[in-house]
Parts: structure tokens; sequence; C-alpha cells
């Protein structure tokens, strides 16, 4: 079982991501997080699907996205050089003694502190997903109280590099 | 010319050149059934909305062409969902028009108003809410086009009951242009050239051929690449009828109920060419055992269907009848300098002496009336030129067996779903669109009682359709297995309790027979089919008979039950 990023671009048009969420839960696919937006072209959107299983299930599920009528175009990242991000916002505890020793993390890891309170800070977050586990497993020991995730989003790099 | 959205669904049937619909009216399409007096589609009005779609697809079948179907919101349309996954599991084109609320109502818990592109989601190839009048000749437009092209399949065009009224300028698009869906019909020569080179290679090739056959309408090649390369045949139960079933080369069904000389042909061959078939789990068996020494070579319209249950060697993504085209053309050329039935010779002998040992029989006797006796009464009686429609159990496996299907659209059963209750409506489909032949349901007791209020439809209708039940008083295949798998447990299966099938004909307007006696069988058979309105035939058959040879689940295609 390994992960795989899916590039999945499809009509916008009602309940496509009704139809693409259903073919996962129906076939019995495991997916890791969907997001989905729209592109610079009207009416298409671009969904990034992390998806987990074996070679062939995703081959699968490479074939059974591009059977849905609305899709256009599947492309599975994981076999081409990519920028892959996410965005994680993070709610920490923050007591005053622990304060400088959070900002000091947080400085080091070119995140931000988008909201603080006396005793709680929250914690942007935006970068692939080494970088988001090596934060969380530094914040956990001050007690993560919330974490809200994007899902990944991604593009395939202009320059190919060989992998 | 401007019209309503009701006025403009029917203009576009007329378009696609629909000619008859099975429907159910409703508070949601009233608008609809107020157009059709006024249009050339011709509207049966069936006793249950099931019977609708059911008809629809076996109109589908028999003709090759879109079955229609209308009903109205809510139950209406809940009522289809059983025939959309029965079309959707079988690949059949159909389009189902289903009424809904208003468009302001949508959401709000209406009366009659259900979700039912939401709940025909994965059900159907795709589905549409119109929430636009401009949209509605275009939608329809594309419905019946994704029904037909590609892998056929069900398309369900739901209408919001004020866009029926909307008014707005009707005009029909000549074409469709989808940019997300465009199928790969033809071939790619490179891999149909490979696959010529492993045909001349293989010493034991074997054709496996499934429904795609027949829905793309390549009988003809199949045969053609059958009898001239000299490659023995086996079929799906979905691929009846695509070879002759009495050429010497056809072994019959293979898998679970399929014959012993077909399942030893997979298991022995050194090349298999699946054309049109999706290696459902009871054609396979046990999967890894599954043709152990064979170049697997796929060809399938649907990449979906490729590498999905068995690992294969040559994929050929394409419509069946391009690709065997393109393989007979590649062939045709060396019939003169190429030797195939002599380089065949030693495999077609053995394949046909695993059929002449182990052929597909029944312990007759004259006690009682065997049920794979009615059914070769049948075969006998009609020569083979008539539609069998089967339920769903043992009769369809019986009809399946001893009746020998040797033209395209003769056999309409439901086999990926196994949806009792089809054949019947199936039936009256196909004899609406063939109403000068003579169609059959082969049916058992307890399958022709989930839509036996079609009697009503086939006798107001004239559609003579003959119902023969092979009468066992028991959910037979269930039965079956029970009395093999679990010590005789017979749980709800026996149906010895059930109406009496001639006077219940007789109320609806129809002639009934009751058979219990063998000698009897053939003159009520010729009798009943004889009879210009619809029949049942009621058959008391041997309760305990069971269908064999058999493959118990997940065993593999040798480990067989013979009689």
């Amino acid at each position: 079982m390994s992960k795989h990023t899916l590039s999945v671009m499809v009509e916008n048009e009602p309940g496509v991501l009704s139809r693409v969420a259903g073919l996962f839960s129906g076939r019995g696919f495991n997916i890791y997080s969907l997001n989905v937006g729209p592109t610079l072209e009207k009416g298409v959107s671009l969904m990034t699907i992390v998806a987990e299983g074996d070679d062939s299930i995703v081959e699968q599920i490479v074939k059974q996205l591009r059977k849905l009528v609305p899709t256009i175009k599947v492309k599975d990242l994981t076999e081409l050089s990519s920028v892959e991000r996410e965005m994680v916002l993070l709610k920490v505890n923050a007591e005053d003694s622990k304060r400088a020793e959070i900002l000091r993390i947080v400085d080091i890891f070119r995140c931000k502190v988008v909201d603080v309170s006396p005793d709680e800070v929250t914690i942007e977050i935006t970068g692939d997903q080494g970088k988001i586990n090596a934060l969380i497993n530094l914040l956990t020991r001050f007690g993560i109280k919330e974490i809200a995730r994007t899902g990944n989003v991604a593009l395939r790099r202009s320059m190919q590099l060989d992998l | 010319m401007k019209l309503t959205g009701a006025q403009i669904l029917l203009k576009c049937l007329e378009e696609e050149g629909v000619d008859v619909m099975f429907g159910f009216p409703g508070g949601a399409v009233i608008d609809i059934y107020d157009e059709i007096p006024k249009s050339s589609v011709e509207h049966i009005l069936v006793r249950h909305e099931q019977g609708a779609i059911h008809a629809a697809d076996g109109y589908a079948r028999a003709t090759g062409k879109v079955g229609v179907c209308l009903v109205t919101s809510g139950p209406g349309a809940t009522n289809t969902v059983t025939g959309i996954a029965t079309a959707y599991a079988d690949s059949i084109p159909v389009v189902i028009f289903t009424g809904q609320v208003p468009r302001p109502l949508i959401g709000n818990d209406a009366f009659q108003e259900v979700d039912i592109v939401g709940i025909t989601r994965p059900c159907t190839k795709h589905n549409y809410l119109v929430q636009d009048i401009e949209d509605l000749a275009g939608t329809i437009k594309q419905a019946f086009y994704l029904a037909r092209s590609g892998r056929p399949g069900p398309v369900l065009v739901d209408l919001p009951k004020d866009v029926q009224n909307q008014i707005t300028e009707f005009s029909y698009p000549d074409k469709v242009e989808m940019r997300s869906y465009k199928p790969t019909k033809k071939p790619h020569i490179g891999q149909i050239r490979k696959v010529v080179k492993l045909l001349k290679q293989a010493k034991k090739p074997l054709i496996y051929s499934g429904g795609g056959v027949i829905t793309s309408g390549s009988h003809e090649e199949l045969t053609w690449l059958g009898q001239k390369l000299s490659i023995p045949v086996t079929s799906t139960l979905m691929g009846l009828g695509a070879f002759p079933g009495d050429d010497e080369l056809f072994l019959g069904m293979l898998g679970m109920h399929g014959t012993y000389a077909a399942n030893m042909a997979v298991n022995n061959c050194d090349l298999l060419l699946a054309v049109g078939a999706r290696f459902d789990d009871r054609v396979t068996g046990k999967i890894d055992t599954f043709a152990p020494n064979a170049t697997i070579v796929h060809i399938d319209v649907d990449p979906t269907s490729i590498q999905k249950n068995v690992s294969v060697h040559v994929p050929l993504v394409a419509d069946c009848k391009s690709a065997l085209a393109a393989l007979k053309k590649e062939t045709k050329g060396t019939l003169d300098e190429y030797d195939w039935a002599s380089d065949h010779g030693d495999w077609v002998k053995q394949v046909q002496e695993w059929s002449n040992t182990h052929p597909l029989t029944y312990k007759d006797d004259d006690k009682t009336i065997k049920p794979q006796y009615v059914v070769e009464k049948i075969y006998e009686i009609t020569k083979g030129d008539a539609i069998i429609a089967t339920e769903v159990g043992q009769n369809q496996m019986w009809a399946a067996q001893f009746y020998k299907y040797t033209k395209p659209n003769t056999l309409l059963t439901s086999g990926g779903l196994g949806t009792m209750g089809y054949g019947f409506p199936a039936a009256m489909g196909a004899q609406k669109a063939f109403p000068d032949k003579l169609v059959i349901d082969i049916a058992g007791d307890g399958s022709i009682q989930m839509c036996i209020q079609e009697m009503m439809t086939v006798v107001c209708n004239k559609l003579p359709v003959k119902i023969v039940i092979l009468n066992n008083g028991y959910l037979g295949m269930v039965r079956q297995w029970q009395e093999l798998f679990y010590e005789k447990n017979y749980c709800a299966t026996c149906m010895d309790a059930q109406p009496d099938f001639v006077k219940l004909a007789e109320a609806y307007g129809a002639a009934g027979f009751r058979v219990t006696e063998k000698k009897d069988v053939e003159s009520t058979l010729r009798e009943a089919f004889a009879v210009d309105k619809p029949v049942i035939v009621d058959i008391r058959v041997e309760r305990e008979e069971n269908v064999y040879p058999m493959v118990p689940a997940g065993a593999s295609l040798t480990e067989m039950l013979l009689v």
C-alpha cells in the first residue's frame, strides 16, 4: 500500500464531487485527502486526490476516474516530478512558560502565528507532507488542541526530473 | 418554433427515432403525458415501474436500439432502480426519464420528492437533472449518445415539473461534442499484429466470448474468426448467441455452471482470447487457478474491465466489432499459406473429446418431468427460432445450457445483477419490438411472481408472450445451495404455497395450461405456442433437480460437481 497523488481535471457540473467521492466509497478504494477548486478555465475544476493502494488498485482508481463522464484528464503525479503543498492550521497550548519555545519553532519552520490568546496560539503552516509531519511531531508535546488540514494540492513540475 | 419542455421531450424522442416507450404516469410527468397522444411515440402503460424499465431493457437487447422508459418522481423513480442496476450490470442502452418536483421545491422534502440523481449515480453510466429548459434538448441528445456509445449503459434524465412547462425555441443539436467523453473505438494496429502473432504460435487457443460481442454487433466477425482459424469458442451467459450454439467448435458456457469441455479447455489452453467479457467471478472460479497455462489477450471497449480481475498479457482497448474486424483483416491473407485447421487439429480433437465424454446431461425418467427435458423440447419445437427471456435461478441456467442459441440478441437474461422478475417484462419489451416472433419467458415459480402484474400489460397490448414456468415449488437455486453446502436446511426456500397459475392467467384474460405428466409436455407446449395471446404454461417439474455441472463458489474450474 502506498500513497498516490492524482490530479483530476473535471467539468465543473453539479454533483461532480459526489460522483468522484462515490466512486471511491462504492468500490472500496481508500481516499486519504481530496481537494477541489476552480482552474483558470471557466467551467473546469481541478481535484487533487491522495489515494492509498497497491499498484493494481491505483491503476483501477485511475481508470475508473477516467471513465466518469465529466472527467477531462487524470494524471498520477506520483510517477512525475511534481510540487505538492498542504496548508494546516494548528491550535496549540501556549502558556507563558512555553510560548517563547513555540515561537522559535514557528520561526524555524517559517510558518506564521495567525491568532493568539493568553494560553493558546494558532499556527498556519504550508508545505509538503514531510515538513508538516515534522512540525506536528514537535508541537505534540505542547498539546495540539485542534487541527484543520486542507489536504494536498499538487502541480506537475514544468521541468521533469529523473525520479 | 416555440415549445414547452414536455413538447420538446417528445420532439427529441422523435428525432432519436424512438417509436415506443414504456411508462407509468404521475403528477410530476402529467404534462408529458398530456403531449404523448399528439406525438408519434407510442406509450405502453405498464402496471409497475419495474416492468417499464425491464421492458425497455428487453426491447433494447432484442433490437440493439436504445430502450426508453418514462416514470414519475419519488416512488415512481425509485421503483426503476432495480431495472437500472440490471441494465448497468449488463451494459444495456436505456434512457430513463423521471419527473421531478418543481425546482423551487427541490430539497424541501416536497410530496413525492426524491434525489433520484443521487440514488442512481452509482448504477447509471451518467445522469442529469435538467435545471434550465435551454439545456433540455442538448441533454437528451447527450443522454442517447452516452447510452449507446462506448460501453453502453443506462442514462437517467430527471425533469422538474416546472421545466416541463417552460417555453423556449426548439432546436435539436446535430451532433454531440463532449471533450470529456471520447471512448476509444479503433484498436491499436500494433496490438492487433501482436495478437495475430500469438495466434500463430498458439497450439491450444481458445476464444472466450462475452456480451460485448453481441452489444457491438460483431457476431459475424467472431464466427468467422472461430471457424476460419479453427479455434474452439466458449461463452459467458451474456455472450450466448454470438457464436452459433450448434457449431462443433462451440463448447457452451464456461464457469460455475459451464460445461466440462469449456472449463477443461480454459484450464488447458495456451492462449485465451477474451472478447467483450469481464472475467466475472461466476466465470473464473478461483482466480489464482484460472487459465493457468494461457497467455491472455483481452479485448474490451471499457479500459476499466482490463486488468480488473485477472492479469492480462495483451490488453486491447477497442470496440469488439472494430477489433475483430481488424483481426479478420490481418488473418484473412494467411488462410492460403497457413493451415490453421491442421495446426489446431489436435487441440480441437481434444476439446471435442471432452464434449463427447462429458456432455451436458441429466438423469431422465418417465415418473417426473425434468426441467432440462422441458427446455430441450422448447428448443426442438422452436428449432432455435425464438427469443428466449429468462428469470433468474435454476430456470436461467437450464435455459442457458439446454437451448442452443444460434443468433445474437435471442437470449434476454439478467447476467450481471441476477434480477429475479426480469424475464417476463423483458420478454414483453422484445415482443413489442417483434410482434410476429415467438417470445418465450422461461421462468421459475418464485421469480415469475416478482413482476406477474405485467400480465395485464401484455393482455391489453396484445403481446402474446409465452411464459413457461418450470414449477418446482422452491426458490430452486438457493435450495440447491442449501442442499449441497448447508446440510439441507431449506430455510425460506419452499414456495409450495402458490397461486393457481392457470386461473391467474385466465383472470388476466390470458390462456393457462398445466402439465403434470411428461407425456403431455411436448403437445401442451405446441398448443400453447400456437395460441395468439399471452399464455402461462405451468409445468410441475421434479422438485429437487439440480443444475450440473457446478463449480462451488471459490473453487477452481476443474473442481466440477457432475451429474
